[in-house]
Formats: C-alpha cells, structure tokens, sequence
C-alpha cells in the first residue's frame, strides 16, 4: 500500500474532515433553502418577518448543525442508534397521552422552552436502527423470516405510535423509509413483492371498511381519499384546494407569472401557500424552468447521496447514507405528487422549502449524519 | 479470475446493486414528476391560465330563508317578501366613487347616502359586499342589471327580506329583525358566518330575537365561477340551505286585532290567557308601531316621533309596563286572609268610610262608608276599609307569599323582550331594597294594591287565571315548532283551599253580576258567558293634604299623565272558566267605567270567536257598543284552515 493509497484509504481526522465534507450536497442543500426563502417571502406578500426570517435563522442554525455533526465518528452513530430509537417511542408515546393538540392532531411535545415533534426525530432514529441492524446482521440471514420480522417491528411500533396521533403522512412516510432501508440491505424482492400484494388488499379493506363498525381511518382521512379520487366531489373542502392547487400549478407555463405575481397564492385562494402548497407557487411564478430547476436540485442532491452511500466500504455508513437520501425523496416526491393530484392529499411538506423549523432543522441534522458518514467513509 | 472469500463477503456486504435499483427507481419516480410537470405546465398550460386569469373559483353563502311565524290558526304573522338589491364590492368595484356616480343616474341617492355608503365601503374589507340599495322596484332592478358592463363590482341581487302582514298588530310580541350590527357580532360567541353577508337579517327583540336559533336556519353554499371582473360565469355547485323552523303561535290574530283596535290607540295593554293551557290568545299593547319600518330602516325623524311620543309605542306595556295593581290586587288579600284563617266566609268587617291607623287616616274609596261586609261583598263593593282591617291582622308577609303564588312578583318564562319581574313586597324585601323596616301603612296600602305592589298586564292574566282554575297557570306563547306541538304542562294544584277559592270567585262574580257591583254595567247578559272580574283604579300621584281638604279632584280635571290608571281583570265562562282577560289603561281613569268594557269586549270576542251577538250586552250598553263598533277597523283574517282549531 502506497502512502498516496493510505491517505485515501484512511478516513481524516481531526480539522481536517473539514475538507472533506461533501461539499456539493452542502451547496446543494443551500440552494434549495434559498429558493425556499424565495417563494415564503413572495406568498407572505413581501412581509419577511412573517415567515422567511425565522426560516433563514433556523436554517442558519441547522447548517451549523450539519457541519457540527459531519465531525462526529462513525461509531458513534452506531452507538446511538438504539438508545435514540428507545427514546424516540417514548417520547411519541408520551405525545400519545399528553401531547400538544394542534390542527386537529396531537403532534408536539411541549417540553418547557422547547416543543417537539417526536415523530420528525423518529425518522432519523428508524434509519439509525435499520442500518445499525443490517450492518450487525451476517449476510446469510438476512432474508430468513426470522431476521425480516425484527426491522419490521422495529419499523411498525414507532408507526403505530404515530398513526394513534393521528398523522397519516408521516405514518406512511415511517414505513416508506424503512421499506428503503430494508431494500438497500438486501432483503429478498419476494417480501417485497408479497407486501405489495398486501397493500393491495389492506387498500380493500380500509375502503370497505367504511362506515361500519370496524373502520380504520379516521373520516378525514376517507374524505382525502374521495377527495383524490374526484376532486369535484368536495366543493367546500380539500377538493377546492386541489382544484386551485392545479391551476396555480398549470398557470405558470414555460416561466411563470414573475416573481411575486402569482395571482393564485395573492388572492388566498391557495390553501397551506407557506407549508404544503408551497411548490405551488413556486410553479405559478416560475414556471416549467422554475419546478424543473428545483426537481433537478433535488435529483442531484439524491445523486450525491448516492454516490457517496456506493463508495463507502462501510456497510452501516452506506446504509445510513441510503436511509437519509430515500427519506428525502419520500418526502419530495410525495409533496409533489399530492399538489400536482398525483396522490391523495396527505400532510408532508416540500423539504427545506416549506415552513417549518423542526422539520427544516431535523432534516439538516440528518445530513449531518451523511456528511459524518461521508467523511469517515472507507475508501477503497 | 477467483475473488477471495473475504472480497465475496466484502461485495455482498456493499449495497452497490441495490443501490443502483434504489437510484433507479428513484430516478424514474423523478422522470415522472418531470413529465407530470412537463404536461401541466406546458401542454396544459394555456387552459389552466384561462381558468387562473379568466376564472376564479368562489364560494358565495346562501343565506336561508327565515322561519315563518303563524298564530294559532296559521295565519301569517311574519314572513318573508322579495326584495331587490345591488351591493358593491371594493376590489371589483376599482374606482369606487366613478361607479356610485354611474348608479346614481339609475336609481334615488341623496348626497348624505353617498357619503354614508361610501364610509361603509371603507370601512369594510375590500372583497366584502357592502348593500347601496335596498327594496328596489323591478324595473330599477332591470336597469342595473342591464348596465352591469359598465358597473364592476356591482352586483344587483334578490334576496329575502323579513315582512309582517299584519302591521303593528304583533310589534311588540313577535318584535322585528335587523341588520346585523357589530354590537351583535360581538355579543355572539361563536358568530355563524351568515351573519357577516351584507343586509343578513338577525331578530332584534321579542320573539324573533329569543327564538332567533329556531328561526335563523342553516346556510347553504353555491360554488361559482368568477371571471377577472367580478362577474359570476356559472354555478359549479350548490348545496342548499335550510329554511329556519315554522313556529306557530299561541296568539289568535283576529282576537289580536280586534284587542288592538279596541284599545283605540290609548296607553293601554291587554292580555288574554287561556285558563286551562296558559297560551296566550292575546298580548297586545297599545299605541302600536309598524315593524316593518325597522326591518327597512327606520328614518331618524319617524324614530324620533316614536321616542317622544307621551304614550310610549316602543314599550311592551304587557310584560315590561309595571303598575300598582290597585284594586284587581284585593283577591290576593282577601285569599291570604281565608287561607291564614284569620276571616272565613262569614266574617265581617265594619267600614266608616276611613280608618285610623298609627296616627294617619286611610280613607276609603266611598267616603260614606260601606258599612258592615263580609268578603263577597267587600270584592263586589270593592271595600277598601275591608282589606285595612284584614292586612293588620294578615301581616304582609303572607299577603305577598299569596301575590307569588298567584304569579305576581314572579318572572314567567316567556320569549319575549325584558319580562318584567314586578314586586311583591315584604319585610324582608323592603330592608333589601330600601334599607327600612316595613310600616303598619305600608301594609294597607299594599292591601288595596297601592303602595309598593307592582305587576304587570301579563301577571294580572295569570293571576286571574289561577283564582279561576285553582291551578299553577304558566303561560306560553310557542304553541308548535315546524308542526311539532309544544307539550301542554299539567299545571300543579295552587293548595289553596277550593272553598276559599269559590269565596273569591263568588265576589269577583258580584262585581259583575250583583246588584251593587262596581263593574255591573259591564255584565254579560248571555248565561253560558257569564263573567266574573274585579275592577281596579290605581293612583299615580299622592293626594295632598291641601287637595283633600278642597274636595277630590275628579280624573277629567287633571292633566293625562296624573290621572289615574284603570285596570280590569276577568274571566268567563263563570262556571267553566276558559279565558282569563286583563286590561290596563294607562290614565285611563276609573277601572269600572274605562277599562271594564274594553275587557269585556275582548273576552266575548274571544268566547264568541269573532263578533259576539248584541243580545249578549245588557240592553243598556248596546248602543254604546255599536257605536264602539263602528268606530274600529277590524281585519280578522281568515284563516288558512276551514276548521277554527281552539284545542
């Protein structure tokens, strides 16, 4: 082994990590938070201080954040990982009993000066587990049923917890991710094929279910369904906004109405324009070469990722880096499909570009352990 | 070439294939994405840019027609009558002040409603319609509509307004509604957004204010599509409202009416009760006013000649008006007495013409004196040396306790505006109120109704009621809710002792039917009729030591205001009592020679249900009655049903 081989072969340490951050995902990431406080200046209506500020200062922090963790060594995620998994169920189930009740849906923990939202840390904790899990696990068990049924529970006990909230979007977005995780570890496509299958039928009974005594959702969440399935069939409600979520959309053209002149989002017709919506207005003002831009920001910084969770010897780093990239496509593309009527209407938000500083600062954290990975990666 | 066990293990152990399928997957769910918004934003483009620019989704509210109100024979009381308006919307509207001035050349403003509308248009936020407008005629209407191009923002619009048939008849009862105003809104919790739709109509007072719930409805919603100035291109939708509750009445509007006219626009009030249900036939109150005004806006000068007129058309003299009952009070007494057993029905007071009590002399209405009665006759001579006697040694505190249990100083649940509670005094409510021990003359003015004693019409009415039945008469007003009848309480016995009952019923009887009875004029000839009542003149000034040693001065010679009040209680039939009938005439004078023939009128109205035969009136007062009869213009209106139904 040359000299020149160990100095890549061999993960830096100290100050220098600095160096070698994935620097492009760094750019990446700021660019697209940019392009958020864009849009919630524009659909506050030029008032800054109503939402683009506190955006920017809690991305401020969370970047430091990222940095701050990029420097913590790969163990110590592995040994965290299942003390932050224990913790985080006991915090969602002490939302479940005392939680915070907002829209509707208790979400938060109000802990004194800071409130929680448990099921946000939860995501990251899940992907800790999982890939601390499969990286323990011998190769050969993987796909015995034994060795699948443990992520599984691991995956479903924090999503039932959620799912008692009520908070579907994130329930959904839980077992998504661990689907990911699962595999990128390499379970057998047969599972995958027969959760599928059972999908389809869970599909069926939750639809028949409707109405009797035994129904599984909640009767909100029936409506987003038919909501979905025929936008018309709810004038009042979530039908209306979809049906003005896709004209803002489609209104934009080749490059938007300009910056601040979407009608739609001005004249209140949008719902949610500062949180879920918000591509929404991207797409008014902007256009095709705005939605196009940003979907490109989002393909590179999963490039990234990827790129680097395939170059990385280290199977939990890989598999670390794999959870916190997928976990983000979920929530982009879920975002996406649900205002362009591609999905029933479910609460998750653009990352980085929605409001919202638990979710934008947990999200930058996660990337904090991607950097991590990435600078303690083992070359090779 | 051979890879060695470790490199095996090391390249499964590396997430390389999957993670090229994950990238894959990924990268098509992107590429999706991409051709979604690909197809939307330019092969669709155009048509969401018309429906973006052109046409705008709005949700407009359907405010719902009020509830109607019939009486007891479904007669309309009030409804609701077509009404044309425009309103105008600040951010359609663009030049606000260019487009009044192009509406005033197609309908009436003076200078002083234009600057009132154009503040209210400033004052409202710039997408809520403000109402220029209001009872337009048709052709208006059409003028407008047919210049809607050159009038942005302005929507002409016909709605429902509220609408009383029978005038002021039913002012005070049923009340009347009114633009919603801020004061409203903010007494109001939870406000339901119909509230805030201009020229939306809430009940302002009496019925249409305390059964507002009932009567408001549920709003529907339209879905319309809007194009850039404001106009609406078409219905995408429309879910419909619902009409607020039909309530049907107790009242009777011929009854109604024929009390009002007979009033004769006199300070007066009348209530007529049914003995065995408690629902109110009647309660009018006199002068009236015409309802209507209010709903379409009153103007200052109309409202100002109500406030300053002397006989006080606003009041609902029936629930809120309080008065000394005078003499109509003296079966309380005499009750309080037989039920203590300190008099029986042979009991026997002496009266001089006065008494002498605690240093002062308490005169009696007949200055000569009565000389011996007992309790029949001392209600049909309507003696006041009699009840003296007995409040000295009844007390007040029973005497009052009798007033409550016959419904006087007690609030009856009824919906209507400021019900008043009345007095029934007694010790413990003098030291209350007026920080002094109760006087032994306190007592025998309250014996004859004078004094602190206060109650009103409608407690005079339920008073009677329950001398007549012995029973907890209440009364009701709501006789059913959308055809749903109100249930008909089973009224609690009084407990008071029957046979002291049919004492004071056979001295109310004497005042009517006895030789020497001070209502006597007043009789009902017709047997199955036959009436039984009390007269009562209560003094609104005190008679100074000066006027007494000049002689009595007679009602005629004093101005209105210090005349006496007349009162008259009755009921009838005698021996199956039906109706209960009070009437108070503010200053009207003597309660035997005022108010006794308009209660008596009323009631055989009632029992006759319409004009009662001549024959029913001793010969002496047919003439007077014609002539009575001539003077007032009745509308009785027939009723929807063929069948009178008076269960």
């Amino acid at each position: 082994m040359t000299y020149l081989d160990y100095k890549v072969a061999q993960a830096p340490t100290g100050w220098r990590k600095i160096l070698h951050l994935n620097w492009p995902l760094v750019f990446l990431l700021a660019s697209v938070a940019s392009a958020g406080f864009l849009m919630l200046y524009s659909v506050s209506g030029g008032r800054p201080h109503l939402w683009a500020e506190p955006q920017i200062e809690r991305f401020a922090v969370g970047m430091v954040a990222m940095i701050a963790l990029a420097f913590a060594p790969i163990w110590f995620w592995r040994s965290i990982s299942v003390p932050a998994y224990v913790v985080c169920c006991i915090m969602l189930l002490a939302v479940d009993l005392v939680g915070h009740i907002g829209m509707g849906a208790q979400r938060w923990l109000d802990l004194g000066p800071i409130k929680l939202q448990p099921s946000e840390l939860t995501k990251i904790a899940l992907v800790l587990i999982l890939a601390a899990y499969y990286d323990w696990l011998d190769m050969d068990r993987i796909s015995r049923p034994v060795w699948v049924l443990i992520p599984l529970v691991l995956i479903l006990l924090p999503t039932a917890l959620v799912l008692k909230q009520p908070d579907l979007g994130t329930s959904v977005m839980l077992v998504a991710g661990g689907g990911i995780m699962m595999f990128a570890a390499g379970v057998s496509l047969w599972y995958f094929a027969a959760v599928i299958g059972a999908v389809a039928g869970l599909v069926f009974a939750v639809l028949e279910s409707r109405g009797t005594d035994w129904q599984l959702l909640h009767d909100y969440q029936y409506r987003r369904i038919d909501t979905f399935l025929d936008p018309s069939s709810d004038p009042l409600g979530a039908g209306y906004n979809i049906t003005q979520a896709q004209i803002a959309l489609g209104s934009g053209g080749w490059s938007g109405r300009g910056f601040m002149q979407g009608t739609q989002s001005r004249l209140n017709f949008l719902p949610e324009k500062h949180t879920d919506f918000i591509f929404t207005t991207l797409a008014e003002e902007f256009g095709f070469v705005g939605t196009m831009t940003l979907l490109t920001l989002y393909a590179l910084i999963l490039a990234f990722c990827l790129h680097s969770a395939l170059t990385n010897r280290d199977r939990f780093g890989s598999l670390l880096t794999v959870g916190v990239g997928g976990t983000f496509f979920l929530y982009f593309a879920v975002n996406m499909s649900m205002v362009m009527g591609l999905m029933p209407v479910v609460g998750v938000p653009l990352p980085l570009v929605s409001y919202g500083g638990t979710q934008l600062m947990i999200l930058l954290m996660a990337f904090g352990i991607v950097q991590s990975a990435h600078v303690n990666r083992v070359r090779g | 070439m051979r890879k060695s066990s470790r490199e095996v293990v090391e390249s499964a152990r590396s997430i390389s294939r999957r993670g090229l399928m994950l990238g894959a997957i990924q990268a098509a769910v992107v590429g999706t994405l991409g051709w979604r918004l690909k197809s939307m934003q330019l092969d669709r483009a155009d048509e969401f840019r018309l429906l973006s620019d052109g046409n705008s989704i709005k949700l407009r509210l359907l405010p719902p027609a009020r509830g109607l109100i019939h009486d007891r024979n479904g007669v309309l009381l009030a409804g609701n009558e077509q009404n044309y308006r425009v309103t105008i919307t600040r951010e359609e509207a663009g030049d606000v002040s260019a487009v009044v001035a192009r509406l005033r050349h197609l309908i009436p403003m003076t200078d002083t409603s234009v600057a009132a509308l154009m503040a209210e248009i400033d004052r409202r936020s710039a997408i809520t319609p403000v109402s220029v407008a209001d009872r337009l005629t048709w052709e208006q209407f059409a003028s407008i509509a047919v210049n809607a191009p050159a009038l942005p923002g302005v929507t002409p619009e016909s709605g429902l307004s509220r609408g009383y048939p029978r005038g002021g008849d039913f002012a005070h009862v049923l009340g009347y509604v009114g633009p919603v105003s801020d004061y409203d809104l903010s007494k109001i919790e939870n406000p339901d957004p119909v509230l805030m739709l201009p020229e939306f109509q809430l009940g302002k007072v009496g019925v249409e204010a305390k059964l507002e719930t009932v009567l408001r409805g549920k709003a529907g919603t339209r879905r319309v599509e809007v194009n850039s100035a404001g106009r609406e291109m078409r219905e995408l939708g429309r879910i419909e409202g619902e009409q607020g509750a039909t309530v049907q009445m107790t009242l009777d509007a011929g009854l109604q009416n024929f009390a009002i006219q007979r009033l004769g626009g006199e300070s007066a009030a009348a209530v007529v009760i049914d003995v065995q249900t408690g629902d109110i036939l009647t309660i009018a109150s006199s002068p009236v006013f015409d309802p209507n005004m209010f709903v379409r806006g009153i103007t200052s000068s109309d409202y100002t000649a109500l406030m300053n007129h002397d006989h006080r058309p606003l009041a609902d003299k029936t629930v809120q008006g309080l008065y000394p009952p005078g003499s109509t009070f003296k079966m309380v007494t005499l009750l309080a007495g037989l039920e203590a057993g300190v008099i029986n029905g042979g009991s026997r007071f002496y009266c001089p013409g006065h008494l002498q009590i605690a240093g002062r002399r308490f005169h009696c209405w007949s200055r000569g004196g009565h000389g011996s009665m007992d309790p029949v006759q001392s209600l049909e001579h309507s003696c006041d040396v009699f009840y003296y006697e007995l409040a000295q040694r009844v007390g007040i505190d029973r005497i009052a306790e009798m007033a409550r249990r016959l419904g006087i100083g007690v609030r009856h649940d009824l919906p209507m505006s400021a019900v008043a509670e009345g007095i029934a005094p007694d010790r413990a409510w003098k030291r209350a109120r007026h920080d002094e021990e109760w006087q032994v003359g306190d007592s025998i003015n309250a014996s004859i109704g004078q004094g602190y004693v206060l109650a009103s019409p409608l407690q005079l009415a339920i008073m009677t009621a329950r001398v007549a039945s012995g029973r907890a008469v209440e009364p009701r007003l709501v006789r059913a809710v959308d055809g749903v009848a109100q249930a008909v309480p089973d009224f609690p016995d009084l407990g008071i002792d029957p046979a002291n009952l049919r004492i004071a019923r056979a001295g109310m009887d004497a005042v009517m039917n006895g030789s020497r009875g001070t209502a006597a004029r007043s009789r009902i000839l017709a047997p199955e009729w036959r009436m039984a009542g009390k007269t009562g003149t209560s003094q609104v000034r005190n008679i100074t030591a000066a006027e007494r040693a000049r002689g009595v001065i007679s009602n005629e010679q004093l101005p209105w205001a210090r005349r006496d009040h007349a009162l008259f209680v009755c009921y009838a039939p005698f021996e199956a009592p039906r109706y209960a009938v009070s009437v108070v005439v503010e200053h009207g004078g003597g309660g035997s020679a005022v108010a006794a023939p308009i209660a008596r009128d009323i009631l055989l109205f009632a029992l006759a249900g319409g004009l009662p035969p001549l024959d029913a009136y001793p010969p002496a007062a047919r003439a007077a009655v014609e002539e009575t009869w001539a003077k007032m213009q009745l509308d009785t209106p027939e009723p929807p049903q063929l069948a009178r139904v008076r269960a």
